[in-house]
């Protein structure tokens, strides 16, 4: 199922009755979702992602905007006739309910033309619990499962009635770092199996850019960016952006651009063709250093992180805007620590500058 | 040497200390089981009186030297007490009324916690702190007024005037609100998303989930209907619709002198029996619900 | 965000609470208020077209009444004898309790028993194990002393006409008082006891480290710890002292009194119930309010005293 998004705008009323200050939680949010497809939106907490996902799932109405399900308005459709799946971050299990009655229990609230028999409810129910490979416990109460466990009990809740749509919301927060990566996995696999349109939210931003097939970057209610995401990690279209993503994260800079050239404090870097004179901020991910001792950039290095495949080197500049600068280079490549300086060239394609006052991009070409 | 018998010394003092508390430790704890059962006797022994007087023939009640145990024991002294207060007729009275007004309460009560966990509605807060604050206000206030409706709904002696008045305990109200809040909002929210109205989610997430809660209320409305006494005599004090508890005292009316003591400590086991029974079986509810209310059934 | 739809449903699931409570709570406050105000009100009267003058005339009537005196000082009398006697026993009671182990629950349910009875059967029990069976009319020849009589004669007492004609008011108040206490028991125990299994059983340990005596502890950390569960106990004691009625009917019936002596004992509650009947609604709304007002200054004065000396 497409899901489009047209202006979609939340504005909460004050809370406080002394002020009149109005939250914005999501604004001017259009966006076609196709079908199929897992979508992941990304933002720190407060950037309106819940929001955007509780207003597609009909549990908050939207101020204004649309959306739209396939050609269907279901704007104003309540969150019983939307047909959605919705798996809560803390999974909302029914806690006097077994998993079978928990996973039946959606199945039971149809009505009319949709009303099954009990073998047929039985069968979708056991279809489910199959699909999340928990066939076998049946007869358990949330209470006596892992939070794994319980996890998949609530994506089995919410596919048994065959959604339109599966919306989750920060569905691996509660799960320790193992259980997390097994089943980031196997929400991977289950929309790969089922096809259906997922969308999830995440503060957590290698989480979604390791298993979605689109990213939506959000701040303060604002859509920053939407793409594949690799193609958002590559080119970001803000400082916000190229900040949020990627682990370590990227090293941001004070620079000058004269000439089209860039000056990181008074050393130039780096050929900017096309950049008019002006203060920026240089954003330089990670892997953009090489280790070169005739290269531009010269830092005081602190430290080197071995961690295998590759080495992590934590360095200090005059520009920049974090305490320390952190580039991953080649383990193959030894340095040598006495050395008080390391020197590198920059990567092009993993430089970008951004205004100073609006934190846009600024392009350049690389050659 | 020397320093060694310091030592010895030292542990034969730290011996006789532990060995001295250990003493006054035993005579503590024997002293506080002694007090205990002592206090648990003088609790229990109104009931065993009653038991006991209530088998005995009234020759040997009368007796100058009590016995501690019938000689002969007399059921027959049930039977008449049965019939002297017919009781057969209180039971059932008191069970209507408690039954009934224990199922209206129970719903409108749910309905209305229900409303205040679970809606957004304008005046709330306002609503609800009104309703808190009408508890402050003794009962005994609000009987005059009361009685003179009753009056002129023209439901003096009838069932209507002994249950319509209580339906609305705030108290209720305010636990099972308590109750409800502690419930997720997430499960609401994923049974929207399933669904599930709001009735159909009350009935399947909210009730079972405050089953315990509900038992409670329900003891206590059951033994407050058993146990009321001043409002059924203004309102309803005949023979079609005397409650137990009034109908015990209008059948004894003498509680001194030369009386029949057996018939009438019978009677008062016949009218203590089911109270008891609920208490063994349900105990946990009644303590549980009896320690956040203080209020009396 | 409220929408229409919830507003509407949220009215209606209020609604039978909101009726119920309009006629026989709100209406009932404003009502009383109302005839307490108007001098001599008299329902019967009043459905004549009697009319009545605004004015104190009820509370100048009730105050100035022999009989509602009497009512007083017997309500206020029962209530400062039983609160802190029933308090303390309970505390005792529930202190001990927390101090064993086996047979704990048994006799916490033990201690509980009181509070699921019926205070009219029960009185009756007790009006039985005080009566002095088949005393004659000169008051001095019994076939038996009761079973009271007996306990104190074994110990070597003299027998007391606790309850019959012609006994004293000092012997009918200390029965009343021993079965108040006995019934307020329960409920005390069962708070005091659920607040000092509460109490976290490091300040204990914290004070045998330091080798703190027992008394010490008792006074200086249970009680202080215990302090806002018993201002609960003592509150809801006076509350329920002040209200103080079908006890009394239990043991001396609905003539409030000893043979011979009718009403001597009655309350202030009992007082308000005894004008209903009469249609005397303008009195029995005055006695009411000053049974609020009383209650509420209590209820205040405990509030304030435990805001200084309670813990917390």
């Amino acid at each position: 199922m497409r899901v489009v998004l047209q202006n979609l705008t939340k504005i909460f009323p004050s809370r406080n009755k002394k002020s009149n200050e109005e939250v914005v939680a999501v604004n001017d949010f259009t966006f076609e979702i196709p079908d199929g497809k897992l979508i992941g939106l990304l933002g720190p907490s407060g950037c309106g992602k819940s929001t955007t996902l509780y207003m597609i799932s009909g549990l908050q109405k939207p101020t204004s905007g649309q959306i739209l399900f396939g050609d269907e308005d279901v704007t104003d459709l309540p969150t019983e006739a939307r047909g959605i799946g919705l798996v809560f971050q803390n999974y909302a299990l029914y806690p006097h309910m077994t998993v079978k009655q928990n996973i039946l229990f959606p199945l039971q609230n149809l009505k009319g033309a949709d009303k099954l028999s009990k073998e047929e409810m039985m069968e979708r129910a056991y279809n489910a619990a199959k699909l999340v490979q928990i066939e076998d416990l049946l007869d358990r109460k949330p209470s006596e499962m892992s939070g794994g466990q319980q996890q998949r009990v609530a994506i089995a809740r919410a596919l048994v009635k065959m959604p339109r749509v599966l919306l989750l919301d920060e569905p691996l927060s509660n799960l320790d770092a193992r259980l997390r990566l097994q089943t980031r996995e196997e929400i991977r696999r289950i929309q790969r199996e089922t096809g259906i349109t997922t969308i999830f939210v995440t503060h957590d931003q290698e989480e979604a850019m390791s298993i979605s097939d689109m990213i939506v970057v959000m701040k303060l209610g604002v859509v920053q960016q939407i793409g594949a995401p690799q193609d958002v990690y590559d080119d970001p279209a803000n400082l916000f952006v190229a900040k949020f993503l990627g682990t370590p994260p990227i090293n941001v800079f004070e620079g000058t651009v004269r000439g089209e050239k860039l000056y990181l404090a008074e050393d130039c870097v780096m050929n900017v063709p096309g950049v008019a004179d002006q203060d920026v901020f240089v954003g330089i991910r990670p892997e953009g250093f090489e280790v070169n001792p005739n290269g531009a950039m010269r830092c005081s290095l602190n430290n080197v992180e071995v961690m295998g495949r590759d080495a992590s080197v934590v360095s200090e500049h005059p520009a920049s805007v974090n305490p320390v600068v952190r580039s991953i280079i080649d383990s193959d490549i030894r340095l040598d620590l006495s050395n008080k300086n390391v020197s590198f060239s920059l990567k092009a394609h993993k430089v970008f500058l951004f205004n100073k006052d609006t934190e846009e991009r600024i392009r350049f070409e690389v050659r | 040497m020397a320093k060694n018998k310091d030592i010895v010394m030292q542990e034969r003092n730290l011996q006789t200390v532990s060995a001295q508390q250990r003493i006054v430790k035993i005579v503590v704890k024997a002293g506080t089981y002694l007090f205990l059962s002592i206090m648990a006797l003088i609790v229990l022994f109104p009931f065993y009186w009653m038991i006991i007087s209530s088998l005995k023939t009234l020759d040997e009640y009368r007796q100058n030297i009590p016995t501690f145990w019938p000689k002969i024991i007399v059921w027959g002294n049930y039977a008449e007490a049965f019939s002297q207060a017919s009781l057969g007729r209180l039971f059932l009275n008191t069970a209507f009324v408690g039954v009934v007004s224990t199922i209206l309460s129970l719903v409108i009560t749910v309905l209305s916690a229900f409303a205040f966990a679970r809606l957004e509605f304008k005046g709330k807060d306002l609503m609800f702190g009104a309703l808190l604050a009408t508890m402050m206000i003794p009962g005994e206030l609000f009987t005059i007024t009361n009685y003179a409706t009753i009056n002129n709904f023209g439901w003096m002696k009838t069932f209507y005037a002994l249950i319509i008045p209580f339906l609305v305990s705030v108290f209720y109200i305010y636990l099972l609100r308590q109750n409800f809040l502690q419930i997720p909002n997430e499960l609401y929210l994923a049974a929207k998303v399933d669904g599930c109205g709001d009735l159909k989610y009350l009935w399947k997430v909210m009730i079972p989930l405050s089953l315990p809660t509900l038992i409670s209320i329900t003891i206590l409305k059951m033994m407050g209907a058993w146990n009321s006494y001043v409002w059924p005599r203004l309102v309803a004090n005949d023979e079609a619709h005397r409650l137990i508890t009034n109908g015990l005292r209008n059948a004894f009316t003498a509680t001194t002198g030369d009386v029949n003591y057996p018939v009438q400590m019978a009677a008062v086991a016949i009218v203590s029996a089911p109270l008891f029974l609920v208490f063994i079986f349900l105990r946990k509810y009644i303590m549980k619900g009896v320690s956040r209310s203080g209020i009396k059934g | 965000m409220v929408d229409s739809k919830q507003q509407w449903k949220a009215w209606l699931y209020l609604s039978p609470a909101i009726v119920l409570l309009l006629i026989f709570t709100v209406w009932p406050i404003i009502n009383t208020v109302r005839l307490a105000f108007l001098e001599g009100y008299n329902a019967l009267e009043a459905t004549w077209g009697a009319t009545y003058n605004v004015g104190i005339g009820n509370f100048i009537e009730v105050l100035n009444y022999k009989d509602f005196l009497t009512c007083l000082k017997n309500t206020v009398l029962l209530t400062f004898l039983t609160v802190p006697l029933s308090t303390l026993l309970a505390l005792l009671i529930a202190v001990a309790l927390n101090s064993i182990k086996p047979l704990q629950k048994f006799l916490q349910t033990i201690f509980f028993l009181p509070y699921v009875t019926n205070s009219i059967a029960i009185g009756m029990v007790f009006a039985a194990m005080f009566n002095i069976i088949g005393l004659r009319p000169s008051g001095d020849v019994a076939d038996s002393w009761g079973i009271i009589n007996n306990i104190i004669m074994f110990f070597g007492g003299d027998p007391v006409n606790w309850i019959n004609a012609q006994s004293s008011y000092a012997a009918n108040m200390a029965v009343m008082t021993v079965y108040i206490v006995w019934n307020a028991l329960p409920f005390k125990i069962l708070i005091l006891l659920g607040g000092l299994q509460s109490i976290n059983k490091q300040y204990y340990d914290a004070a045998r480290v330091d080798g703190t005596p027992r008394r010490r502890v008792f006074t200086r950390i249970t009680v202080p710890l215990l302090s806002p569960m018993l201002a609960y106990v003592v509150i809801t004691g006076f509350i329920g002292g002040f209200k103080e009625y079908s006890s009394i009917v239990g043991i001396f019936g609905e003539k409030m009194g000893p043979v011979g002596d009718p009403y001597s004992l009655n309350t202030m509650v009992g007082y308000i119930y005894e004008e209903l009947p009469e249609m005397n609604y303008g009195v029995a709304s005055a006695a009411a309010l000053i049974l609020f007002v009383i209650i509420l200054i209590v209820t205040i004065i405990n509030g304030w005293v435990s805001k200084k000396r309670v813990h917390f």
